[in-house]
């Protein structure tokens, strides 16, 4: 795939722009802390895609293939450095780590960013907010350092992968990749639509349903710092569209390629499944990407819970439950579902981890569109 | 390098621990288990860390449930129309400063629509949205004067809420059977049981809503307990028996005349005071009688007022307060007391069969005017007398109307309440057209909502009448907020030609033109939502 392609894709939907790729001239995007990054990252360099990304595209110019092999030369020697630096790290212990505080890691960051790798810059980045995060925070740091080290190994020995896989880890590590298809049309459910931010950009994350599919899609867009992205897609109604997969193994992004008719009220609400069903599909998805953070899932007949200083998911049929993630449980989102539920129980769609479960949206017993959480 | 990774793998289980304390300590203190030491170690424990984190989270399992809670009760209201579900959303999300800057501009204050959106919602009955709940609660502990109306509308899921956030307490003492374990209040049992164990604001409320359901039992449920009651206790029940007085009353309130605490005793005595019938009122009419006359030696009538030379005993039993506050005459501090509790009926027989407009138009001698009319304007308020009342507020187009008269501006708002909503409008239409808006905004605040056609035509003339002299709007801020809520949504149309920027007369303040032209079109825009919002609330069953 060459530059162009991915131009090409940009300009069939001029309106969305929602791929970093469309702007060459900002710096590296890593995709977001809890989500799989694949794509969203645009390289410095002119040339964002590799020639190792082109099985299947047809011929590069010689130039791009030179360009692209000098920014996986470049990156191989970043994860190197950064195995090395790992490696010095447990050898001193992560107690020293913890004590140097974030300017640790900060230095590496940087170094991660020179060698065009903006994925890897992105989780070292976050090891660092990780330090002092509470009594978690040594098997936290232990679990996000040994998931780099297998991220950087994973690209040096990335040609004995099976493609798919090998695909998942050029993502993860910040190389851009095209939609490749194929293009899934359908009336497609928005259930969520929110915003994050850093100092240099804000990522709005969008989930989709296919209602006749019972695909699930996560549009990304982005915009600068303090500026709202400019896709927006109404939560709660469908909209009949088509879509078109990146590559990657059982990840969800997608971009909006075409748009058939404006949104419409619908009916449908997505399937669910039981909270074991949502760890057990979580678990199922680190086979293909063992970086997974989290997983979209809907819950059915699930009831808010108190627990302590926090929340549960806890099914109505079953004797189990799902915390709600730390992040989500002071958010005025877990209020509206506590009242939605009133008790009783709800349908609810989120995103699924090992730190719990952040509900994005939810239906009530009776009749009525997904009342947004997020 | 495999070799290693391999021996690792084999001895994984139940070596996360000793992985973690290993990463800890480096591998320089410590060797991890299964792993030669050497330059190879951290690599070795970083794979084999690798694999135990994808490991350990594939193979995650749910928790154990906390203990449920018990489901709200049913809200059997109908659920809103969809349009007005959506306009609840956009108006509870409108906070003060969401928009950024002081001045609004154009942009209507959702804020402010909210108090009416409520008591339409209300009087037609429908239920809250149960997602809307936390909004609703949010908005109503930020505004006590929106609480009421918020929470009867937010209905019993609201409460059951309640009790899971503490920002949200509030609901609980506001709501009557708020209370974590409140009894049915309409089982007689029940009623007893609190009212005889409850905490003291479980028992003010269980009072307040059982006397405004059945004041005879109320009052018998106070009387049980009132000998043990504390002397505050007794003062904020008595209190409660405000709500519903009447002659049945009396007894109970004339015994409380007798009460230790001085507070007890002032309070019952106006209570009392509130009651023409009453034998305080009867004895507080001879007081009063006694210290007012007609001279009719005189060749134009005139009142002639002897205060009273002294306080005794039996008027301090029946409320009067001896001790003048500093800087008033005894004896003019007493007259004002004995007038303002006796019966108004009192008046016409004592004084020549003169009608209250008559009275109110006689001379009074030696300078006694404004204590007299004072005296008589506290009586009317508190004996909701209209026909005095007319008579104190006079003419409104009479000069004195308009200046620091005899009956204060805060008074003369007060008297309006004691009249029927369409006088009121019209008698506060007159005072604008005379006396522009300028001493308009306290008496503009008691008519009733939305504005009648004459006061609201009287609002927006003078409202042209002032950006015609050439003044800035905001002199007349107060005014324009409350015409955007209290105009009626009909005469939207009739504002359209005020919204031009009109030309500037020579002596206007520069620029006033264009800040009025924007504050008329936040009125034209206010007042369309406002008429949008009820036909909203007014629409048939949603289409299916």
């Amino acid at each position: 795939m060459t530059d162009q392609g991915v131009r090409r894709t940009v300009d069939q939907v001029p309106a969305t722009a929602c791929d970093a790729a469309s702007d060459r001239s900002r710096e590296p995007v890593p995709g977001g802390a809890d989500e799989p990054a694949n794509g969203g990252a645009a390289g410095r360099a002119p040339g964002g895609t590799g020639a190792e990304l082109a099985a299947s595209a047809p011929p590069v110019s010689p130039a791009a293939l030179r360009r692209a092999e000098r920014r996986a030369e470049r990156i191989t020697a970043g994860a190197t450095e950064l195995e090395q630096r790992l490696a010095d790290l447990l050898r001193g212990g992560l107690i020293t780590a913890e004590q140097s505080g974030p300017a640790l890691w900060e230095g590496t960051a940087a170094r991660m960013v020179d060698a065009q790798a903006p994925g890897l810059a992105h989780r070292v980045r976050e090891l660092g907010a990780l330090a002092g995060a509470g009594a978690d925070a040594p098997v936290r740091l232990l679990e996000e350092c040994a998931l780099l080290h297998l991220l950087a190994r994973a690209w040096l020995r990335r040609d004995r992968l099976p493609e798919p896989l090998a695909a998942t880890v050029r993502s993860r590590v910040g190389l851009t990749a095209s939609p490749d298809g194929p293009a899934i049309r359908d009336d497609w459910l928005v259930l969520a639509q929110y915003d994050t931010s850093d100092s240099r950009l804000t990522t709005r994350r969008i989930w989709l349903h296919g209602t006749a599919s019972g695909r699930t899609a996560l549009l990304l867009s982005y915009g600068p710092a303090g500026r709202a992205p400019d896709l927006t897609l109404p939560a709660g109604l469908a909209l009949d569209a088509e879509l078109t997969p990146y590559p990657g193994a059982g990840q969800p992004r997608m971009v909006l390629t075409e748009r058939f008719a404006p949104p419409a009220a619908t009916t449908v609400r997505p399937p669910g499944t039981t909270t074991s069903g949502a760890l057990a599909r979580y678990g199922a998805a680190l086979r293909d990407d063992p970086w997974r953070e989290s997983v979209p899932v809907t819950l059915e007949r699930v009831v808010p819970v108190p627990d302590g200083d926090g929340w549960q998911l806890a099914d109505a049929d079953e004797d189990h439950a799902l915390p709600v993630g730390a992040a989500a449980r002071n958010r005025p989102g877990l209020w509206r579902l506590v009242a939605l539920s009133g008790g009783a129980p709800v349908r609810v769609f989120g995103e699924c981890g090992p730190r719990g479960f952040t509900p994005l949206a939810a239906w009530g017993q009776g009749p009525g569109e997904a009342v947004p959480l997020c | 390098m495999s070799r290693t990774t391999a021996t690792v793998a084999a001895s994984l289980p139940d070596h996360w621990e000793e992985l973690v304390t290993t990463a800890l300590l480096g591998t320089d203190r410590r060797t991890p288990p299964g792993v030669a030491p050497g330059p190879q170690a951290p690599s070795a424990l970083l794979d084999a860390a690798a694999a135990a984190t994808v490991r350990r989270r594939a193979g995650l399992r749910p928790a154990r449930p906390a203990e449920r809670l018990r489901p709200a009760p049913e809200d059997p209201r109908p659920a809103l129309p969809p349009a007005a579900a959506r306009r609840l959303a956009s108006l509870l999300a409108d906070r003060p400063g969401a928009s950024g800057g002081g001045r609004r501009g154009t942009a209507p204050d959702l804020m402010e629509l909210l108090p009416q959106w409520l008591q339409a919602a209300n009087a037609r009955g429908y239920a809250a949205p149960p997602q809307a709940l936390p909004a609703l609660l949010d908005a109503a502990r930020g505004r006590t004067d929106l609480r009421p109306a918020a929470l009867r509308f937010a209905g019993p899921r609201a409460l059951w809420l309640a009790r899971l956030n503490p920002d949200w307490r509030f609901a609980l003492r506001a709501a009557p059977g708020g209370g974590p374990s409140a009894p049915d209040p309409r089982d007689p049992q029940d009623i007893r049981r609190l009212w005889h164990e409850g905490l003291f604001a479980e028992r003010v409320t269980l009072l307040t809503a059982l006397r405004s359901r059945d004041a005879a039992a109320a009052r018998a449920l106070l009387e049980e307990t009132w000998a043990t009651e504390r002397a505050e206790d007794r003062l904020m029940f008595l209190d409660s028996l405000r709500a519903g007085l009447g002659p049945d009353d009396e007894d109970f309130l004339e015994r409380a005349l007798t009460d230790r605490s001085r507070n007890v005793r002032a309070t019952a005595a106006e209570l009392l005071s509130a009651l023409p019938a009453s034998a305080l009122a009867a004895r507080m009419a001879v007081r009063a009688a006694a210290c007012v006359a007609v001279d009719r030696r005189r060749d134009v009538p005139a009142i002639v007022v002897e205060a009273p030379h002294e306080c005794d005993a039996a008027m301090e039993r029946d409320g009067v307060v001896a001790k003048a506050p500093t800087g008033r005459g005894e004896r003019s501090w007493w007259l004002g007391q004995l007038v303002e509790a006796a019966p108004l009926g009192t008046w016409p027989a004592r004084l020549g069969g003169r009608t209250p407009q008559e009275i109110v138009a006689l001379p009074v001698g030696d300078g006694w005017q404004g204590e007299l009319h004072a005296a008589w304007c506290r009586a009317a308020v508190r004996q909701r007398d209209a026909e005095w009342s007319r008579a104190l507020l006079g003419e409104p187009s009479a000069p004195e109307a308009g200046g620091p008269g005899a009956v204060s501006l805060a008074e003369r708002a007060r008297l309006l309440a004691a009249l029927g909503p369409g006088e009121r409008a019209a008698w506060v239409a007159g005072f604008i057209e005379t006396h522009g808006l300028s001493e308009a905004f306290q008496l503009l605040g008691v008519c009733a909502v939305p504005w009648a056609p004459p006061l609201g035509r009287a609002v927006v003339d003078a409202l042209n009448i002032a950006r015609d002299a050439g003044s800035y709007p905001w002199s007349f801020s107060g005014v324009m907020g409350l015409a955007e809520r209290c105009l009626d949504p009909s005469e939207a149309s009739r504002l359209d030609a005020l919204l031009a920027v009109p030309d500037e007369p020579e002596d206007a303040a520069p620029g006033a033109g264009g800040y009025w032209s924007e504050a008329f079109q936040r009125l034209v825009t206010t007042l369309r939502l406002r008429g949008a919002m009820l036909a909203e609330l007014a629409a048939e069953e949603p289409a299916p």
